[in-house]
């Protein structure tokens, strides 16, 4: 029973990161319908950033809003000088760029920071309060981020005129620009988001999984998973479908598939889920009279 | 009398295919002008011309400056609300939402409160429905949240494209009867097209006559009501 708990507990402190990713990912396609598959390696680069701040000396929680803010930036960058030339560009388009930022943040990683495999520091004490047997000080710290990264986002879109400009423009660009909005920089300001959150994540889930370029791999499997199950436009279904994955991919890899084959629940969920219920748990359905 | 907008040898393009072929005509200030013409004679083209939604060419100056390759975004942001065809409800979001949508680009934010409020005495049934999504409102009060999203700019133009469309006679009257309204007591000037000939020659000042993307004929609306043409092919007289 205590084995099976701390397996739930444990799956629920990772399900929180992929749930971070699935909602970078969800960020972005709800704007633009496209799945950016070079999320991954971007928030991998982010955490590289991180990793060579720390080690230059810099105290652990600037360098982790610096780190944030910095992503932010560039993903907006991302978005006005790579991506903004492609908005009208076809889908097959946007799949090749998003392959390409993919191979270039990967090598980008490696050339900059090396291909070794590095430890990075958590801000968590290993003996504070809050660690137990079930979930180290590192797993709930990092719990409590994501969580505050989501009331954050949450806030945000529901409370600012920003967030509801954004919503405005992801839902009907057209009558988004009608009122004033401009669609465009709405599109970039979710990348940045999106970046952010990404970065968030893979500083979160770097000391527990060690840092090299091709960490963020199988996460954004997860990521992309978590994000269909809880339908892929749906911030919130991402947040619980992430939860879930997490807690699944633990529950099988112990008890009946093993460790080895603990992605390919990641793939299997992905290929079930487009096949058998496209729209995921919580898929919009927006009641429309006319 | 001096022009709000005053448009020149339009032209508008849906890619290769011209829709507008030398359009002339202007907009008095505080008036409610009328675009009359058969379906495709080019009267909605005419507004996204305006709003620069399609390709153009020519000339549009609205109180001073050229809107021509201005972007949709800057040209709202001049004053130019736009209630385009079909609405354009933000159908996810509520009510209050939309119409907090439509002043997004206003900073003076008290008296954006203070207009929301108006808003809700103006159209009561909005006020009842202000927490609901907007996709789950009737046609008619999907007509009316559109309009009073457009007034939230606190607009000096307002474009309205077949207000009309689908609505069952007694919510048109209704919403004609606030047109007029606003127009007399705001000073909104508004560009009105209209398939309902007799309602638009009723509420408003000046009409053109579009036919294939050129005007035909121009006028007081009194006068283009006696035209003969008009009234055979339009009023059905």
């Amino acid at each position: 029973m205590e084995a099976l708990l701390h397996q739930i507990f444990a799956g629920l402190a990772s399900g929180s990161i992929y749930a971070s990713i699935g909602l970078a990912l969800v960020m972005i396609y709800r704007s633009t319908h496209h799945l950016n598959f070079a999320q991954g390696e971007m928030a991998t680069f982010s955490t590289f950033i991180a990793w060579w701040l720390i080690e230059g000396g810099w105290p652990y929680w600037g360098v982790f809003v610096f780190t944030v803010a910095v992503s932010f930036a560039g993903g907006v960058l991302l978005q006005r000088l790579v991506l903004r030339p492609l908005e009208k560009a076809p889908v097959l388009t946007n799949v090749i760029v998003f392959i390409g930022l993919l191979v270039i943040f990967n090598a980008l990683s490696g050339w900059l920071f090396d291909y070794t495999i590095k430890a990075f520091r958590s801000p968590f004490p290993r003996d504070a309060f809050y660690a137990s047997r079930f979930l180290s000080a590192h797993e709930v710290g990092a719990m409590v981020v994501m969580l505050c990264v989501l009331a954050a986002l949450y806030l945000f879109f529901r409370f600012s005129s920003l967030g509801l400009a954004m919503r405005a423009a992801a839902q009907n660009p057209e009558s988004a620009r009608l009122v004033g909005i401009r669609v465009s920089w709405m599109l970039a300001i979710g990348w940045g988001l999106a970046a952010a959150i990404g970065a968030v994540a893979g500083m979160m889930v770097a000391p527990i999984v060690f840092l090299d370029p091709g960490m963020m791999a199988g996460i954004l499997l997860y990521g992309f998973a978590s994000a269909l199950l809880g339908g892929i436009d749906n911030p919130w279904g991402a947040v619980v479908g992430g939860l879930i994955v997490g807690v699944l991919e633990n529950l099988l890899g112990a008890y009946i598939i093993g460790t080895e084959l603990k992605l390919t629940v990641a793939l299997l969920l992905i290929v079930a889920i487009l096949t058998l219920k496209p729209d995921g748990l919580f898929g919009r359905t927006t009641v429309s009279r006319v | 009398m001096p022009r709000l907008l005053e448009v020149r040898g339009l032209e508008a393009f849906y890619g290769s295919t011209q829709a507008l072929f030398g359009l002339d005509f202007g907009l008095a200030i505080g008036a409610i002008t009328a675009l009359l013409g058969a379906n495709g004679a080019g009267k909605t083209t005419t507004l996204r011309a305006i709003s620069q939604m399609v390709t153009v060419s020519g000339s549009i100056v609205f109180d001073g400056e050229e809107l021509v390759g201005k972007p949709t975004e800057t040209v709202a942001r001049r004053g130019i609300a736009h209630v385009p065809e079909g609405r354009g409800t933000f159908v996810a979001l509520t009510v209050e939402e939309n119409l907090r949508l439509g002043a997004i680009t206003r900073r003076d934010l008290p008296a954006v409160a203070a207009d929301m409020q108006r808003m809700y005495e103006r159209f009561p049934r909005l006020g009842v429905r202000r927490h609901q999504q907007a996709g789950t409102l009737s046609g008619g009060e999907q007509q009316m949240l559109a309009i009073a999203r457009a007034l939230m700019l606190r607009p000096r133009l307002l474009l309205l494209d077949e207000p009309s469309f689908g609505l069952a006679p007694r919510i048109v009257a209704e919403i004609f009867q606030i047109m007029r309204q606003i127009n007399r007591e705001d000073r909104v000037s508004m560009l009105l097209v209209e398939q309902n000939a007799q309602s638009a020659l009723d509420i408003s000042h000046e009409a053109y006559l579009l036919e294939t993307g050129r005007t035909v004929r121009s006028g007081p609306s009194k006068d283009i009501r006696l035209d003969e043409k008009v009234r055979r092919t339009y009023l059905g007289m």
